[in-house]
């Protein structure tokens, strides 16, 4: 009698604790996701549960269209030094043109955000560095002027800045000797707002940009890239840019 | 007889020095720049007085690491806060190369050179419609009852001493 | 019984000054464009966000590659036995430290921070390849000055062999490190090609030899200290080898490069319509630098001449120089291939080739670099016991005069 009720008992507690974890694996994507979706708490360092990223259509990018290049320069102040060939760029305007049969494109190039940056490998003392949630930054601080990531970049997506600079903005810190590139403007993403250079794309109506976290099955972007074919520049090089584009 | 000679002399050689101070008011310090408001009613800082005076760079350095490297934005050590607090944001204010500084008048006194304004702004950008640049979530905190004013020599070592500050 | 080979001191007086003062005055004009360049920040050079590494780098390299080939003689006379070659190993010691501490110097004031050459020091990320090379530059460094001291210590002289056989392992890890910063870049293509760590070390071979046969010949002069032929033919013999060894390696690349669709572009530029970049590698680095210093050190007319040896030392130098200064600069001139079959504009000079010219502060820094190296050496030739007091043929090679007044009798 005593054995029964005990079998009794350990049947209960192995049905109620399987029942618990099929419940909480049922459950548990839906929670992961809300906390995700939610806003990122400003003392909650940054996880690799999200990855940022950027889908660029080019057959949505105006020729002329320079939106993305100002919003860019006006959000860091990148005040040009009239000379061209030292000035810094973040983001540029590339024109295409098929030598074979003549069909023009243009699109934005910026920093990939490789998942395997080139930058990052070659750093000496690891100022360039990849944050965990994808975003490839400059640690100015570190940083030592040498240039040997701009010589490693796939992608030309670096600026060495070559002059004293004044009136720096107070979100973003840039200075003589250092070198620098786009930085998904992580002072908004940390704030929940989106990039400058995509506001100003859709302010345009061309709405050429999305930004968004390819780990969210739900968001934006990860809809269009499974939608739409999209791949990276210089795919062989198998870095798993952060920034894609269709329609090249 | 000399030797007690020589000794009144040396004395007074050496008591000119502080006396001097003390007739001359602020000789010895430096004249650092009030903040524009208190952090609360019970401390002027976001750490105790004391514990900033000796260890601010502990808390930028470490700040720095944070944000930089994870994304960590808490307002409590930014240094963003901290010249929105200590810097004026009229057209004519102090820069950082000049002494009348908040960061550079202790600074160039302790002849510590600091290069963090050759990349960060060193004062406050008046907020336009970039919400990026919008006031701190901490003006809440502080009591704007003050008028930014250079302290004098005497109201710094007050504060020192643990006085009321002399206002 | 022969004699050991005697070092000693050059002597110091008025000369002495006279030519480290001329020497001093460059190093001064180098630190001067340092500071020039750290101050108003690189736009006052010819460096720019396309070309990012310039003459300074150039001159650098092409240092830090001859330091470590300057090595060569002592190894030789260390690690493989070669007696001959005994009595020039302290020199040879002496000239790759001062050549990598000119290169290193060149490299570090041109940073866009060198104030923070702490920060260098103290934070390595492992993976790349330049943090190595900083820990292998500054081991190489010791591991030379403790191989000198064996070699300088009568005590110590047992442990000669394997501190000799330490430095040579050192130095060809070092000069293969400093092949793969190019080698290592996927992102363009003069570079990403595992021949580039292997060519960088038969380049230090002869840089280092040409270096070191007119540092030798000059000193031997200044101090009137005799140099017989017998050393200086087999060091001229060597340096023709290690000249044809190059033009071997740049023959490699370079068919290599033309049998490979991909990188026609680039050897068109190079081979062809670069400008000053095909100028500079047929006439320069190929003529000059590699077939007529191999006609000079060969020819029977020319071969045993102390000036025509001197001359096609000095030719090779210029070769070499070139050969970095297009490995550097042309490699960065050449647009980044994003887009194939495309052509490409922007406002970022995407698609075409970037326009570099060397700028007086950049010459001036490099060339300081140079002088920096030479004043080390002179000093260091005249303060210790670093230069044999005869290299004449009896002196090395007893053989050698048993033989020819045997033949004489």
């Amino acid at each position: 009698m005593s054995n029964d009720g005990k079998f009794d008992q350990y049947r209960r507690n192995f049905l109620s604790g399987a029942a618990a974890t099929v419940t909480g694996l049922a459950m548990a994507p839906g929670i992961i996701l809300h906390e995700v979706a939610q806003a990122r708490p400003a003392d909650q360092a940054v996880s690799s549960d999200v990855r940022w990223g950027m889908l660029i259509d080019t057959s949505k990018c105006d020729r002329g269209c320079n939106a993305c290049v100002t919003a860019c320069n006006d959000e860091h102040g990148l005040t040009g030094h009239g000379r061209p060939e030292s000035d810094a760029q973040w983001i540029r305007k590339v024109e295409l043109r098929d030598k074979q049969t003549g069909n023009t494109q243009s699109l934005p190039l910026l920093c990939q955000h490789c998942e395997k940056p080139p930058c990052v490998d070659v750093c000496p003392t690891g100022a360039s560095f990849k944050r965990a949630d994808g975003i490839v930054l400059v640690d100015k601080h570190t940083c030592i002027g040498c240039r040997y990531c701009m010589m490693a970049c796939p992608y030309k997506a670096r600026s060495f800045i070559h002059e004293d600079l004044q009136d720096q903005l107070p979100h973003a810190p840039r200075g003589k000797g250092t070198v620098e590139s786009c930085t998904f403007c992580v002072h908004r993403v940390d704030n929940d707002r989106t990039p400058a250079c995509v506001e100003a794309c859709n302010a345009e109506h061309h709405n050429a940009m999305v930004f968004g976290d390819m780990n969210d099955p739900d968001s934006e972007i990860s809809q269009q890239l499974e939608q739409y074919s999209s791949r990276q520049i210089r795919a062989d090089l198998q870095l798993n840019t952060g920034v894609r584009y269709r329609g090249i | 007889m000399t030797k007690r000679y020589l000794s009144i002399v040396t004395f007074c050689l050496l008591a000119v020095v502080p006396v001097r101070a003390l007739l001359a008011g602020d000789g010895l310090y430096p004249e650092v720049p009030k903040a524009k408001a208190r952090f609360s009613d019970t401390q002027e800082c976001v750490e105790p007085l004391e514990d900033m005076r000796k260890n601010h760079m502990e808390y930028i350095l470490h700040q720095r690491d944070a944000t930089v490297h994870e994304g960590i934005r808490t307002r409590q050590h930014s240094l963003v806060e901290c010249i929105n607090c200590h810097v004026s944001d009229a057209a004519d204010a102090a820069r950082a190369s000049s002494e009348k500084h908040f960061c550079s008048s202790c600074h160039s006194y302790a002849s510590v050179k600091i290069d963090c304004f050759q990349c960060h702004a060193d004062r406050p950008v008046k907020s336009s419609d970039n919400p990026s640049l919008a006031p701190s979530a901490m003006s809440h905190h502080i009591k704007h009852d003050h008028s930014a004013e250079v302290l004098t020599g005497k109201q710094l070592r007050a504060l020192a001493n643990g006085g009321a500050n002399d206002e | 019984m022969k004699p050991a080979i005697q070092f000693s001191e050059i002597d110091g007086g008025m000369r002495f000054y006279a030519l480290l003062g001329f020497i001093a005055l460059f190093v001064l004009a180098g630190l001067g464009a340092a500071y020039y360049m750290e101050h108003n920040g690189h736009w006052v050079t010819g460096m720019s966000n396309q070309v990012v590494w310039g003459t300074p780098h150039v001159f650098a390299v092409f240092l830090i590659v001859a330091a470590s080939g300057a090595l060569n003689v002592a190894s030789i006379s260390s690690v493989f036995g070669k007696t001959p070659y005994k009595p020039l190993a302290r020199l040879s010691g002496l000239l790759a430290i001062c050549l990598l501490v000119g290169g290193l110097a060149v490299l570090v004031l041109d940073l866009g921070r060198p104030d923070r050459l702490i920060v260098a020091m103290t934070y390595y990320n492992f993976k790349s390849i330049f943090a190595w090379n900083i820990f292998l530059y500054v081991g190489f460094m010791a591991v030379v000055a403790i191989y000198l001291w064996m070699m300088m210590e009568r005590k110590m002289n047992r442990f000669t062999k394997p501190a000799g056989f330490l430095a040579f392992v050192w130095r060809l890890i070092l000069t293969t490190g400093t092949g793969s910063i190019f080698g290592f870049l996927v992102a363009r293509q003069a570079y990403d090609a595992a021949l580039m760590a292997p060519m960088f070390v038969i380049m230090s071979f002869s840089f280092g030899l040409a270096i070191f046969i007119l540092v030798l010949m000059a000193a031997c002069k200044w101090s009137d200290r005799p140099l017989g032929d017998v050393i200086l033919l087999r060091l001229k013999n060597l340096l023709g080898v290690f000249v044809g060894a190059v033009l071997y390696f740049v023959i490699v690349y370079h068919l290599t490069n033309l049998y490979i669709t991909e990188h026609h572009g680039f050897e068109r530029f190079i081979l062809l319509d670069g400008g000053i970049y095909t100028g500079l590698f047929w006439i320069v680095q190929i003529g000059l630098g590699s077939l007529l210093p191999l006609a000079l050190l060969y020819l029977p007319s020319t071969g045993n001449s102390r000036g025509w040896i001197s001359i096609a030392s000095l030719l090779v130098i210029i070769g070499g120089l070139a050969q970095v200064y297009i490995i550097i600069i042309g490699g960065q001139a050449f647009p980044l291939e994003m887009f194939p079959g495309k052509e490409v504009t922007s406002s970022f000079f995407d698609g075409g080739i970037a326009s570099y010219s060397p700028s007086l502060p950049e010459v001036v820094l490099g060339i300081g670099g140079v002088a920096l190296a030479l004043a080390a050496v002179f000093v260091g030739i005249r303060v210790l016991r670093f230069l044999p007091t005869s290299l004449a043929d009896d002196q090395v090679d007893p053989h050698h005069a048993a033989a020819t007044t045997e033949a004489a009798a």
